[in-house]
């Protein structure tokens, strides 16, 4: 666990500095300016430039860029210049549900039927059979938004799709839509118990979108949101960090990377050597969810079985 | 004049006799176990509905698509029928026209009643968004009840004129009321150019708009990726159905009102002979679609596809789908082919078979495809493999059909049911022929 977050603040930092390695070419032309007013204290911060190279410079001469801080980030647009991906490495998965268990707890899911499940394939009665894990494929063409009457689930530009569900009225025609049968419905009033305990635990002052089910509204619907509220932070999405299997990579197709805590790896090479696939491709939906075929496994599909309840998703305990 | 005045007693509003009270009383007692059962639906949630996440949509939606089809008689006679100026309308478009009305209503409280979150109903305007198919609906419907509305309301004008005259002594009340609605109806030339004019233009745009709500209706199925709805063939497909679910619904409430109101000289077995060759017409386009449907897909089927028409063909669903296709659709055209078979009795029967199975109909297009998505149904409980509507979807579904047939049933106990204006102006017209021959 610990190992886990380690990796995670890797991710968060090599992130950060890539981001000021953007800025730096600004610097040049503010420098003179900057370095009249500035405070020269000596201290030194590594960044990497765009080449990849470390460098050193004072830290004065850093300039936050407006145009990336949180002030420009709407809940609607999104991060700027960012396009989020997953790949999901289906020759891992023993089933052994940490990430279901992972997201359940953070999203507080109390129905029946939760966000990401694990799904018993089998194509055909000849064919191995494989755990495939499943949440909101983050469509780039997602058949739920087009439907929906009042603009309640909406499509961001760094490629999340997401549900306000202050204004959501219920209809439930973008669960009709959905191919990949990921959203679910609060059919009753959501019990999720202490929950504004939580809210402000989590210093979340308002119920957003951006952490679905916090908290969940009754009439309306939820579904996988991307965990933007832990990218944030600057860590992965809860199932990525709970996944002891290393089965989910999280990242930006962007930068061309994905991590999935211990390792990370470049994105388009990833999909290449794996033959990585998108579920339905023939649907035209343009998932950011990537699969990497079930072969050469080293697990044992039979283990999986133990933990494997068709009609339960979520625990009651957790 | 005798002859006039004979019309007059005969179409003139009655009211009801004790069987009509009972009726209406029972009608309203469902309405309220309805709406109790509604109410508890608020509080509670739809969780006291059979839906869940995958048959997510449930009888509501089928109610609603039933209703709309069912509006669809206003259009249908409109169409073929004043437009083509075949006489036997005229006691037959007024009726068509009410459950046009009272069913298009009932439409739009239907999908109201599905709307998990009516509190938030003004969404629809303040964020509606152009490419969703409701926002379509959102439109449509409402244009389809004025419309309805005023077809039914421009042709009654001079009716209501003569109505104020007839109840003047005997029920001042209800005189004062026909006067109102007359809108100081004279008769005059003018009056008389108007009115034709209005109705002809609301005729005329009766007909597009009647077509256009069928098919988005088809669209909210088959905007969806979902089998069984994906399918280019559902526009023609709901309107042919709704041409049958139209017609039915026609066909039975016109031998009610003709028997209570013992309108036997007016609407006559000419009347149920014309309308059962108009059923007969829309159950054989109706076949047809339903070939295209079902029969076609079986030949190029697709693993989806071929679990999807299993469980119509034989499986689980196969019962009700045999019933709907058989006795709903081929019996009736068989019987209707024959002339015995469009005598009232038979008729009402058959009418009355073809809107049941209508109903079923919409059920079979709803249900069965929610319950086969693409990926298996995992991880909820055994329950939610299965959808059978729950004791307050009954109840609501009773409530909203007994809504729909209490308009129908006030329609018909406050307006002359028969144009008066306009029968005995044939009449007239008759005579005169007959007066010049002889
Ligand atoms: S259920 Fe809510 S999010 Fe889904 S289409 Fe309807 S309004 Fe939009």
């Amino acid at each position: 666990m610990k190992n886990d977050s380690n990796s995670r603040r890797k991710f968060l930092n090599n992130g950060l500095k890539a981001g000021i390695a953007t800025v730096i070419g600004g610097i040049g032309l503010s420098k003179m300016a900057t370095k009249l007013n500035a405070k020269t204290d000596g201290k030194k911060v590594e960044l990497m430039t765009t080449d990849g190279h470390l460098v050193e410079v004072d830290a004065s001469e850093i300039i936050e860029e407006k145009t990336t801080n949180s002030k420009s980030y709407t809940v609607r647009e999104g991060f700027k210049n960012k396009k989020f991906v997953m790949v999901v490495d289906l020759a891992k998965c023993k089933n052994a549900l940490k990430c279901v268990s992972a997201c359940n707890k953070h999203h507080y899911i109390t129905g029946k039927n939760a966000w990401l499940k694990v799904y018993k394939m089998q194509e055909s009665k000849d064919t191995a059979p494989y755990w495939m894990p499943t949440a909101c494929q983050h469509c780039d063409q997602p058949a739920c938004v087009t439907v929906c009457p009042v603009d309640a689930t909406f499509k961001r530009r760094d490629g999340i799709v997401l549900i306000d569900n202050n204004r959501c009225i219920g209809c439930r025609f973008c669960m009709a839509a959905c191919p990949y049968s990921t959203r679910v419905f609060n059919w009753s009033e959501p019990d999720q118990g202490d929950i504004t305990l939580n809210l402000s635990m989590e210093q979340e002052t308002q119920p957003s979108p951006e952490h679905g089910g916090l908290p969940s509204i009754k009439g309306t619907v939820d579904k996988c949101d991307f965990c933007p509220h832990e990218i944030k932070k600057g860590k992965l999405p809860h199932c990525v960090a709970a996944c002891p299997n290393g089965v989910f990579y999280f990242g930006d197709k962007y930068e061309d990377t994905v991590t999935n805590g211990d390792e990370t790896l470049r994105f388009s090479k990833l999909l290449k050597d794996k033959s990585g696939y998108r579920l339905m491709e023939g649907l035209g939906t343009e998932p950011s969810v990537y699969y990497l075929p079930p072969v050469d496994r080293l697990v044992d599909f039979e283990k999986g079985l133990k933990q494997y309840d068709e009609y339960q998703s979520v625990k009651k305990s957790e | 004049m005798e002859n006039y005045d004979n019309l007059l007693n005969d179409l003139a509003p009655k009211k009801f006799g004790k069987v009509g009270v009972i009726w209406t009383c029972s009608l309203i007692a469902i309405i309220i176990v309805g709406i109790i059962a509604y109410i508890d639906q608020l509080i509670k949630g739809q969780i006291v509905t059979n839906m869940r996440d995958y048959a997510l949509w449930g009888i509501y939606i089928s109610n609603f698509v039933f209703f709309v089809a069912t509006s669809f008689v206003g259009s249908v006679t409109v169409a073929i029928l004043r437009l083509t100026k075949n006489k036997w309308r005229t006691p037959l478009v007024r009726i068509a026209e009410i459950i046009s009305l009272a069913a298009i209503a009932m439409a739009g409280v239907t999908i109201m009643i599905d709307m998990a979150r009516p509190d938030r109903l003004l969404n629809l305007f303040i964020h509606a968004r152009l490419q969703s198919p409701i926002t379509w609906d959102v439109i449509i419907i409402p244009t389809y009840i004025v419309i309805s509305f005023l077809l039914l309301y421009f042709p009654l004008i001079p009716d209501f004129a003569i109505l104020k005259k007839h109840f003047k002594d005997k029920n001042p009340v209800l005189s004062k009321w026909y006067g109102k609605l007359s809108l100081n109806w004279k008769g005059t030339a003018v009056q008389k150019a108007l009115q034709e004019k209005s109705i002809r233009i609301i005729a005329l745009m009766i007909i597009p708009v009647g077509l256009i709500l069928q098919t988005i209706d088809a669209w909210l199925f088959s905007t969806t990726y979902r089998i069984g709805w994906d399918s280019t063939n559902m526009g023609p497909y709901f309107i042919a159905g709704a041409f049958v679910a139209g017609i039915g619904a026609l066909v039975t409430v016109v031998y009610i009102v003709r028997r209570a109101y013992h309108l036997e000289a007016y609407i006559t077995d000419f009347h149920f002979d014309k309308l059962g060759k108009l059923l007969v017409l829309a159950c054989l386009t109706y076949l047809y679609f339903n070939i295209n449907e079902y029969l076609l897909p079986a030949y190029t089927v697709t693993k989806d596809e071929s679990v999807h028409l299993n469980t119509l063909f034989s499986g689980s669903y196969s019962p009700i789908f045999w019933a709907v296709t058989i006795i709903g659709l081929i019996f009736p055209i068989l019987f209707l082919l024959f002339k015995k078979g469009r005598k009232p009795l038979p008729m009402f029967i058959i009418g009355l078979v073809v809107v049941l199975a209508s109903w079923w109909k919409r059920y079979l297009i709803v249900t069965p495809t929610l319950l086969h998505p693409f990926l298996p149904i995992q991880g909820v409980p055994k329950s939610w493999h299965h959808y059978f509507p729950s004791i307050h979807e009954w109840l609501i579904t009773l409530a909203t059909l007994a809504m729909a047939l209490l308009i129908i049933t006030l329609l018909v106990r406050f307006l002359p049911i028969i144009p008066i204006q306009r029968t005995a102006d044939e009449q007239a017209l008759l005579n005169n022929e007959k007066d010049t021959k002889s």
